[in-house]
């Protein structure tokens, strides 16, 4: 019971229980919301009383799209630093490169994101600090007759709209954002990709590339790189659970209007059906997710396939 | 118990004193030993080093940068951020505390004897952990703590929860070489005991993977301590503590007060990397085998 409720009349209490259906018996509600789960309804906000599958829905597309560039950004970044340090092996830069990969892992991504607001937003100014996009600014998305087709991607959509400047600007609101959770997440794939080269580049097909007098670079990322890749593709996917959680603290850090910071502002309400709801949805997205990186391995992989 | 014991000081101790001569990997231990003892002597000592009461406010002094009389300047409420820095650690090395014990104490147990066990046992545990483990971890905390309440023992329980599945995997997958090993199967057709196979023969061969499980978990259990306080499930705002001096500093960054931030995000920054080099030592030194 939140505090409040205390000094509230009891018929008014007992009507937001037999609105909410916390007055019939424990395993009725459980199996009352396992149905309802099975038909994509996950029940009604404690806050609000709106259906708290649509509020998920309607806050998805800018955690996805958080996700989506951040992803991008921890896998090149990773990736290339793991290349560089496998080739300089045991010089300065790559103890160097070890020692970014390691700081990046013991960093709280919040602490990360506020030190990049303070730097980049507030003395030079040249990102935003918080938020999607001016609220003037959002893109429609594709107009097909009078409809509009909207992703709910903004970089997207302002591309279907056509509109370039919205695009620059949905940009340079998600360039923070997506650098912070980017930059923590990018350690655990320049670490692997770094072991995963260091075996790769002793191989013997790689000397014999090398013997047939192919590039250097051609070798490194044609040949070995395209071998030590599939760990990393592995480890996108198992990545995906850390990056919800990193988003949480991220939107929470840049008021990104995502799941993550849905939660949160939930949380603050003890709304325990949104709570419940969110985390539902985000069981499902990381299976989900695990699932398509099995399949995307064995067509990468044809060894998986026989 | 004795064996274990033996075990665990037979390989730490000497260990220790021989880390200097063990290459890069015995500095790398040596420098994460050395942050991580100076921050808990530090949180130790905090009642007498630290120059003024840590909760003391004063509104003649509010976000003052660093000075003479305030080294690393003051808050929005005027309270003195050096003494808070010291003060500030303790709760969250509780919380690690704690739930690393937690880990230890249901991880351990269960990895052991359900993959000794096998079958049936095996499949149930193995699958209810891989499911933790696939969840994101900070999601799941942040349902747990919020759920449980606030207290230093709640948090450090929703943090256990998320990580008993690392514990899990690694001994599971040790224990299922080592049960097959001659040395185990010649105990167990001598006729010993499983509580004695299990106790003697394959318990201290995990310690070692155990003790680098259990130092990398006191990073994340430290930077998950400092999520959940983020996301406002801490557990008080009357103690002095190094996430809730972040989460209140952000109100004054865009004034530019960089020095309220900075200072104990370092900390939590320090803390979690001494921990995360021994880690990253220990594991290099125990596996020979890894680094080459």
């Amino acid at each position: 019971m939140l505090h409040f409720e205390k000094y509230e009349r009891p018929e008014a209490i007992e009507e937001m229980r037999r609105n909410l259906g916390l007055d019939k018996p424990l395993w009725v509600q459980y199996f009352d919301y396992l149905g309802g789960l099975l038909r994509g309804d996950l029940g009604k906000s404690m806050q609000d009383y709106s259906p708290v599958g649509q509020q998920i829905f309607s806050a998805f597309p800018a955690t996805l799209e958080l996700a989506i560039y951040s992803m991008i950004i921890a896998v090149v970044l990773g990736v290339l630093l793991g290349v560089r340090g496998a080739k300089k092996y045991n010089t300065l830069e790559d103890h160097s490169i070890r020692s970014f990969g390691i700081i990046t892992y013991a960093i709280p991504v919040f602490f990360l994101g506020m030190i990049l607001q303070m730097m980049f937003g507030i003395y030079l100014r040249w990102f935003p600090t918080g938020t999607r996009i001016l609220p003037t600014m959002e893109p429609y998305g594709l107009r097909i007759g009078g409809i509009y087709l909207s992703t709910g991607l903004y970089t997207v959509d302002s591309l279907l709209e056509g509109d370039l400047v919205k695009f620059v600007q949905a940009l340079r609101y998600l360039f923070l954002p997506s650098l912070t959770l980017g930059l923590v997440l990018c350690g655990i794939f320049l670490r692997l990709t770094r072991t995963n080269m260091l075996e790769t580049l002793r191989l013997d097909f790689v000397t014999a590339a090398k013997a047939r007098g192919l590039k250097d670079n051609t070798v490194t990322y044609s040949y070995a790189l395209r071998n030590a890749f599939l760990p990393v593709l592995t480890m996108m996917g198992l990545q995906f659970a850390a990056l919800l959680g990193g988003a949480i603290l991220t939107e929470t850090t840049f008021s990104w209007p995502g799941l993550g910071k849905y939660v949160v502002e939930r949380i603050n309400f003890r709304d325990y059906t949104a709570i419940q709801g969110a985390i539902v949805f985000f069981g499902l997205l990381v299976a989900l997710v695990s699932l398509a990186v099995d399949i995307l391995y064995a067509f990468l992989d044809p060894r998986i396939r026989l | 118990m004795k064996r274990i014991r033996q075990s665990i000081l037979g390989q730490l101790v000497p260990g220790l004193s021989s880390l200097p001569r063990r290459g890069s990997a015995g500095w790398i231990t040596i420098i994460g030993f050395v942050i991580v003892v100076t921050i808990v002597l530090m949180t130790l000592l905090a009642p007498w080093i630290s120059p003024r009461d840590p909760s003391r406010t004063d509104d003649r002094v509010i976000a003052i940068p660093p000075s003479q009389g305030f080294p690393l300047g003051t808050n929005h409420l005027g309270q003195d951020v050096l003494s808070r820095l010291f003060w500030g650690g303790s709760i969250m090395l509780q919380v690690a505390v704690v739930s690393v014990l937690l880990c230890l104490a249901v991880g351990v147990p269960i990895g052991l004897l359900s993959s000794y066990a096998g079958g049936i046992p095996d499949k149930v545990t193995s699958l209810l952990m891989d499911s933790i483990y696939a969840f994101p971890g900070l999601v799941l905390a942040i349902a747990i703590a919020a759920t449980l309440g606030r207290g230093v023992v709640n948090m450090a329980l929703s943090i256990a929860v998320v990580y008993i599945p690392s514990y899990f995997r690694v001994i599971r997958s040790q224990v299922l070489t080592i049960k097959e090993l001659s040395y185990t199967e010649a105990a167990e057709s001598m006729g010993a005991k499983r509580r004695t196979v299990i106790s003697s023969y394959i318990l201290p061969n995990v310690v070692p993977s155990i003790v680098v499980v259990a130092t990398v978990n006191f990073a994340d259990a430290i930077l998950t301590a400092a999520g959940l306080t983020f996301v406002g499930l801490g557990v008080s705002y009357d103690i002095p503590d190094w996430g809730y001096d972040l989460v209140n500093g952000r109100a004054l960054l865009p004034s530019g007060a960089w020095w309220v931030i900075t200072f104990p995000g370092l900390m939590i920054v320090l803390l979690a990397l001494g921990f995360t080099l021994i880690g990253e030592g220990l594991s290099e030194l125990l596996n020979p085998r890894l680094e080459q």
